[in-house]
């Protein structure tokens, strides 16, 4: 049992490098259309990447997320001129800006309440937001905004790759969910990110520590909704239009449900969800119309007879295969 | 604005905070007693729509599928409380929102499957359709006057339940102490089904008050369930008091803010939101 956690770190090192050849390789595998699935999915596991900073690593369970993602996606919407393409370099960075300021704004006052407050007054204001886009002149109503040209990619006179391509954006999107994996690995095993899991475990014993829990918390929260818009404005560079269902409280819900699927509290669990979600919303969707009907039947069943998410099946297999403890 | 019609945007704003209050005082119960945030409250008021458009298309009269729709409702909710929600006392607010979100689309999905997705409307029930005459051109419909009316003496009897009989008594002792009130000998689990019952009635009442001025329309607990939320933040979890001030609050900010800066219309409450939550993170008021 002492080689235990070594046996582990190169089972799981094996699989994620396994994971990652699979990933890499798919775009010649794959027909078009599950380039474009597979893309859609890795943009999801960016968004609920960002959303387990809040929920699985601070504790706070926002119910607003799509906020975020909606106001990543709206920024390459109105900077797009109507009969050019916009630069990739210039946009990305001001939507990603765009959504820090945004998440800034609200977290000021919402990571002042805790629980069941925090997720009333998230979802509250993430409401608020759907209003502005689909309410104002501002976001141009219920039908959004439809864009003529995708994004260039130029530096310059050189243009590294096509954002026309969908391989292309395959392979751009594959490179930003490595990146955000990396930075939020780095982030959440640095000082800041314990003081996030402190706070998560017990609140007072940080705030008697001398730690400024309030700010650490509107970081956690900016942090979230700058990535939340990174996958956003991904979002609206893949499929070309924006519309205020991308800010819209399912898109929220969802979400929360991918960390659910995947287990809250572990990066990989956030990926794994992403595709467990898209794969069942896949799978019902070519049962039925009402596919809703039997994603909340599953969601329903799911939160009685198995809290801990499917990601907690594994450990009950193993615990009652080889009788190994639950070292989690 | 002259007098007439500040008097009829008040009456409005009056009208519609009642309404909420329906709705956000068994939100508010339910989280205050049983400690469950429920997402598919929301779902009850659109329920109670939709009874009210099939019932009174069925049976010709409203009053009739009111009657029925209470029962029905209490049924609803005695059968959900009993199936579902009693497995989430002791669960984590994320199990509790997945659960009754999950319940939401299951809602929508029933009612797209049996209803459809038109929009419908209920008529006014004869005797109150006519409206009591302001000045030569202004007028104030009768049914709305009426709808008040019933809101007012239902927030007065949820007052006398809960403050003066024997079985407010125990919701309020089971509020606060869950185990006390269990070893004293009280039958706590059938208080929660109660509470819960109470809840869904009020909010499906709501709903079926509401379809002769509103119609009914898909998504339409939604839109109740987000503000409602506001109106539990502003008035503090679990007070009743809390949620019939921050009602009133909200329905008249939202109706003198749509007349008098159309522009920012829908932000109004929650700009006055997010001002109570720097002011007073904890609400106005403070549990029953």
């Amino acid at each position: 049992m002492i080689h235990a956690p070594e046996r582990q770190d190169r089972r799981k090192a094996i699989a994620l490098a396994a994971a990652l050849l699979l990933l890499a390789l798919f775009p010649f595998a794959g027909a078009a259309f599950y380039t474009e699935l597979v893309t859609k999915v890795m943009i999801l596991a960016i968004f609920a990447l960002s959303l387990d900073v809040l929920v699985g690593y601070t504790g706070l369970v926002s119910f607003g997320h799509a906020a975020y993602y909606g106001v990543g996606a709206y920024a390459l919407g109105l900077l797009a001129p109507p009969y050019e393409a916009a630069n990739l370099w210039l946009t990305l960075p001001v939507a990603v800006g765009a959504a820090a300021l945004a998440a800034l704004f609200v977290g000021a006052f919402v990571v002042r309440v805790k629980g069941i407050y925090f997720i009333m007054v998230t979802l509250a204001f993430a409401q608020m937001f759907y209003f502005v886009f689909h309410d104002t002149r501002f976001g141009r109503g219920s039908d959004g905004i439809s864009m003529n040209f995708k994004p260039v990619a130029a530096i310059g006179g050189f243009t590294p790759f096509d954002l026309a391509n969908a391989v292309h954006v395959y392979y751009f999107v594959f490179a930003a969910l490595v990146l955000v994996f990396v930075f939020l690995r780095v982030l959440l095993r640095s000082p800041f990110g314990r003081a996030l899991q402190g706070i998560r475990s017990n609140e007072h014993r940080m705030r008697s520590l001398g730690y400024p829990v309030y700010w650490y918390k509107l970081a956690s929260f900016t942090v979230a909704g700058a990535l939340a818009g990174l996958a956003g404005y991904l979002s609206a560079l893949q499929f070309g239009f924006v519309n205020p269902e991308l800010l819209s409280w399912h898109q929220s819900g969802n979400v929360l449900l991918m960390l659910i699927l995947g287990g809250v509290g572990s990066l990989y669990g956030a990926v794994a969800g992403a595709f467990a979600f898209v794969a069942l919303q896949e799978l019902f969707s070519s049962l039925t119309t009402h596919w809703q009907l039997l994603l909340g039947g599953t969601i329903i069943l799911l939160v009685i007879f198995l809290p801990g998410g499917l990601a907690s099946i594994a450990g009950r297999f193993k615990r009652t295969l080889v009788g190994e403890p639950d070292d989690e | 604005m002259d007098v007439y019609s500040f008097f009829i945007q008040l009456l409005n704003g009056l009208q519609y905070g009642l309404l909420l209050f329906l709705v956000a005082s068994g939100l508010t119960l339910i989280f205050g007693i049983m400690g469950i945030i429920n997402l598919a409250h929301g779902s009850f008021y659109m329920i109670g729509a939709y009874m009210a458009f099939s019932l009174s298309t069925l049976t010709g009269s409203l009053f009739v599928a009111i009657i029925v729709g209470i029962v029905l409702s209490v049924v609803l909710g005695v059968a959900l409380e009993w199936a579902l929600f009693s497995h989430l006392y002791k669960r984590d607010h994320l199990e509790q929102v997945l659960l009754t979100y999950g319940l939401i689309l299951v809602f929508e999905e029933l009612r797209s499957l049996i209803v459809g997705n038109d929009v419908h409307g209920v008529a006014v029930p004869a005797i109150f359709n006519w409206s009591v005459p302001l000045t030569e051109t202004l007028s104030y419909p009768v049914y709305r006057l009426f709808m008040s009316a019933v809101c007012v003496v239902l927030a007065v009897l949820l007052y006398l339940l809960m403050a003066k009989t024997r079985i407010g008594m125990m919701i309020r002792a089971g509020s606060s102490n869950r185990e006390m009130v269990q070893s004293l000998g009280l039958n706590i689990n059938l208080v929660y089904r109660l509470v819960f019952a109470l809840g869904v009635a009020l909010a499906a009442f709501a709903g079926m008050l509401a379809a002769p001025v509103s119609s009914v329309y898909p998504g339409m607990g939604t839109g109740v369930l987000i503000i409602c939320f506001v109106v539990v933040v502003i008035g503090g979890i679990g007070s009743i008091w809390g949620a019939l001030v921050a009602s009133l609050l909200i329905g008249l900010a939202d109706t003198f803010g749509k007349v008098l800066i159309p522009q920012a219309a829908g932000v109004t409450v929650y700009v006055l939101m997010a001002a109570i939550l720097l002011w007073r993170p904890e609400g106005l008021f403070r549990r029953i």
